[in-house]
């Protein structure tokens, strides 16, 4: 079977590859976030006396946000950025595969 | 009279004259260091990810982040939260959608990606006075911090004739002219080296207290006990106090003052800061709570969205090596200033319990907003100068959080005069020492500027200054930003539309609130602010309408001059999108000038 066929980097179809693929992941990390950062004030609002649940002293939602958001935002942002530049590191690969680097347009 | 030196603490004294000689000998040897003009608006473009992410977190970290954050959480309760957490989270939004190939684009400020990404000479001019109207926004409250600490260092001088204390424009004309000095003579790469030194300062200085102050006078979470359990609003259950009443016991709180919101708001959500119009029109707890809800969701977005539109964060990317170590120092960042933030609200908590009387204090160190400097002086009584050192060590930290912030606005501001409007549209042929010259004269010109605002903003509360800026980026830059790197279809006219309308419309509706407060002409306005609580949590807040405006806007307008759309839009989404590493970069700028 033949490798499959060098993508033309100035191809429409490649820059819509490109985006799309950065976009989704981009979008999914901040839909993570989003929905707690969010959801937070809608459980303060619905739920008063679980947020107010005392843990270690805290209240919960005090805990939540002064404390536990900090770690759940580098959780993302570390996922976000190791599948990044793994993305990076694959679109290079496909351009480059098999051809020598003089070939660029 | 007094003599002299005496009646100044030494502690604090020594502490913040070692930051600020720290600060400018790190600045004249850096100096020497600068020599191009790359060096002066990038850095050379050469920043380690280590040093700048220390760097730019040492810049973030304000006079707001330092004093402002704890006083707020001191005098409003939980609600002030948002402020410490959006500040840090708001990075996420940048790495997730910006950083990366705002970095890409290889240009000098944003200005510049403004003219690259619409071919549009215009859209330079309208970006320039976006970054000078946030910027000088921005150092107003770093000029009232500057001023309200030297005014509290030496508060208790007597000078000739018996008058008492150091004068507000002092600190201000002090500071202010010794950064602009520094700025001056070393550019980008002079304050990189000194910023990030800062933000290890800061670190030090909100942590160190701190744990010293948990091991005295009992943890974080006990400080919180103490203050009584019980949700807000109707469905309140029969809470037990028992466990309350001990802790309470065990932390030897001091009585409240009358001034002090009650316990019971301030610990739980949707307290004194986000019901004040609801208040003010005389609802109910239960009633009030929808327009807190909505303050609390606009004051989010506004944070969040704004941190990733502030000019003089965004040009900092500029100075990495490239689009991944742009996301890699994005990621140190967040943990940087994460780890910070959890350290302000313990000292409002503790402020809280052990030093009440700052409640009766008017605006400034006198009040909430100093308890950073004071709460550490409880240590007097047992341990002596204990207390006094500590001080000293948080008022380096504030030192060097209004001289990093204001140094890194002063850049960017400068970088827009010197670079954008001499470089590019006063003398496009200027040579590159012509423009370095320039640098340092803007600079002067900006620095001049930003003590002059500074005189004007004593009675301010220094973390609503900030929270403007924040709300004016996020309804101007970060849409602009956020459609030229993801949307192709976006043109010059419906990005300006929408920058300039949301920009704008944010501002008046923030300002007539403030005349509404404060203005005796605007009497009538504040009347009816009072009777639409709706109308006055939407104009204090105005991300939550603004930014969907802005939006909305940019996008109608794009599409009915859709044939104004770049025509190698293709050639500039492939810049801002591919890998570095297929070596788009270099073409874009080869073709680019065969073209000319």
């Amino acid at each position: 079977m033949q490798p499959p066929e060098k993508p033309d980097i100035h191809s429409e179809s490649f820059l819509h590859m490109l985006m799309q693929r950065q976009l989704r992941l981009s979008i999914a990390c901040a839909a993570t976030f989003l929905v707690a950062l969010f959801g937070l004030p809608l459980f303060n609002y619905f739920a008063p006396e679980l947020m107010a649940t005392r843990v270690f002293g805290f209240t919960l939602t005090w805990l939540i946000v002064g404390v536990l958001f900090f770690p759940l935002v580098w959780i993302i942002s570390w996922i976000f950025i190791r599948r990044s530049i793994a993305l990076e590191e694959a679109e290079v690969e496909e351009v480059t595969r098999g051809n020598a680097p003089t070939d660029r347009k | 009279m007094m003599p002299f030196l005496a009646a100044v603490d030494p502690w604090i004294l020594t502490f913040s004259a070692i930051t600020v000689v720290v600060t400018v000998a790190m600045g004249f040897w850096s100096a020497k260091k600068s020599k191009t003009a790359s060096d002066f608006f990038v850095a050379g473009r050469s920043v380690s990810v280590g040093w700048n992410s220390s760097a730019i977190s040492g810049e973030y970290l304000s006079a707001a982040s330092f004093m402002g954050v704890a006083g707020m959480v001191m005098s409003s309760g939980y609600d002030a939260l948002w402020y410490p957490v959006c500040y840090a989270c708001g990075y996420l939004f940048l790495l997730l959608f910006i950083a990366g190939p705002l970095r890409r684009f290889g240009a000098y400020t944003i200005p510049d990606f403004a003219e690259g990404r619409f071919d549009s000479p215009i859209f330079r001019k309208i970006a320039v006075i976006f970054v000078l109207f946030i910027g000088f926004f921005y150092t107003m409250p770093q000029m009232k911090g500057a001023g309200v600490t030297l005014a509290y260092i030496f508060k208790d001088i007597e000078w000739f004739g018996g008058v008492k204390g150091l004068p507000y424009w002092v600190g201000v004309v002090l500071v202010g002219s010794v950064i602009t000095l520094n700025v001056a003579l070393g550019g980008m790469k002079g304050i990189t080296l000194v910023q990030a030194v800062q933000y290890w300062i800061k670190m030090f200085a909100i942590s160190l207290p701190i744990f010293v102050l948990m091991s005295v006078h009992s943890h974080y979470g006990n400080h919180l006990q103490a203050n009584s359990v019980k949700p807000a609003v109707g469905m309140i259950s029969e809470g037990d106090t028992s466990t309350s009443l001990e802790a309470a016991a065990a932390i030897n709180r001091k009585a409240l003052s009358e001034k002090a919101p009650k316990d019971e708001t301030w610990i739980n959500p949707f307290g004194p800061l986000t019901t004040k119009a609801a208040k003010a029109a005389g609802l109910s707890a239960a009633e009030s709570r929808p327009y807190s809800l909505l303050y609390t969701y606009s004051l989010i977005i506004a944070l969040v969205c704004g941190t990733a539109g502030l000019p003089h964060i965004l040009v900092r990317f500029y100075t990495n090596p490239d689009g991944v170590a742009a996301k890699r120092t994005t990621m140190w960042v967040m943990i940087l200033i994460g780890v910070f933030y959890v350290f302000p609200p313990v000292f409002g908590v503790m402020g809280r319990n052990l030093m009440p009387e700052l409640y009766n204090g008017l605006a400034g160190v006198k009040g909430t907003d100093g308890v950073v400097l004071n709460l550490p002086l409880i240590l007097t009584e047992k341990y002596g100068t204990l207390g006094a050192v500590l001080s000293g060590i948080t008022c380096a930290g504030a030192f060097a959080a209004f001289m990093s912030t204001f140094s890194g606005l002063l850049v960017s501001m400068t970088g827009a005069l010197a670079h954008d409007i001499y470089g590019r549209i006063l003398r496009p042929k200027s040579t590159p020492e012509e423009r370095m010259k320039m640098f340092k004269y803007c600079a002067v010109i900006c620095g001049a500027g930003a003590i002059l605002l500074g005189f004007f903003v004593e009675t301010f509360e220094i973390n609503k200054l900030v929270g403007w800026a924040f709300a004016i980026a996020a309804t101007s830059y970060f849409p602009l930003l956020f459609l030229a790197t993801w949307w192709r279809n976006i043109t010059m006219k419906g990005a300006a539309t929408g920058m300039l309308a949301g920009g704008t419309l944010s501002l008046t509706a923030i300002a007539s609130t403030m005349l509404a407060d404060q203005a005796k002409w605007a009497e009538g306005l504040k009347i009816w602010y009072t009777s639409h609580p709706l109308a006055r949590t939407l104009a204090e807040q105005p991300a939550i309408w603004a930014l969907p405006l802005a939006l909305a806007l940019m996008i109608v307008i794009s599409r009915l001059t859709r044939s104004e759309v770049p025509a190698d839009i293709r050639m500039k989404m492939l810049v801002l999108h591919a890998p570095e590493k297929l070596g788009l970069k270099q073409e874009y700028i080869q073709e680019h000038q065969q073209g000319h």
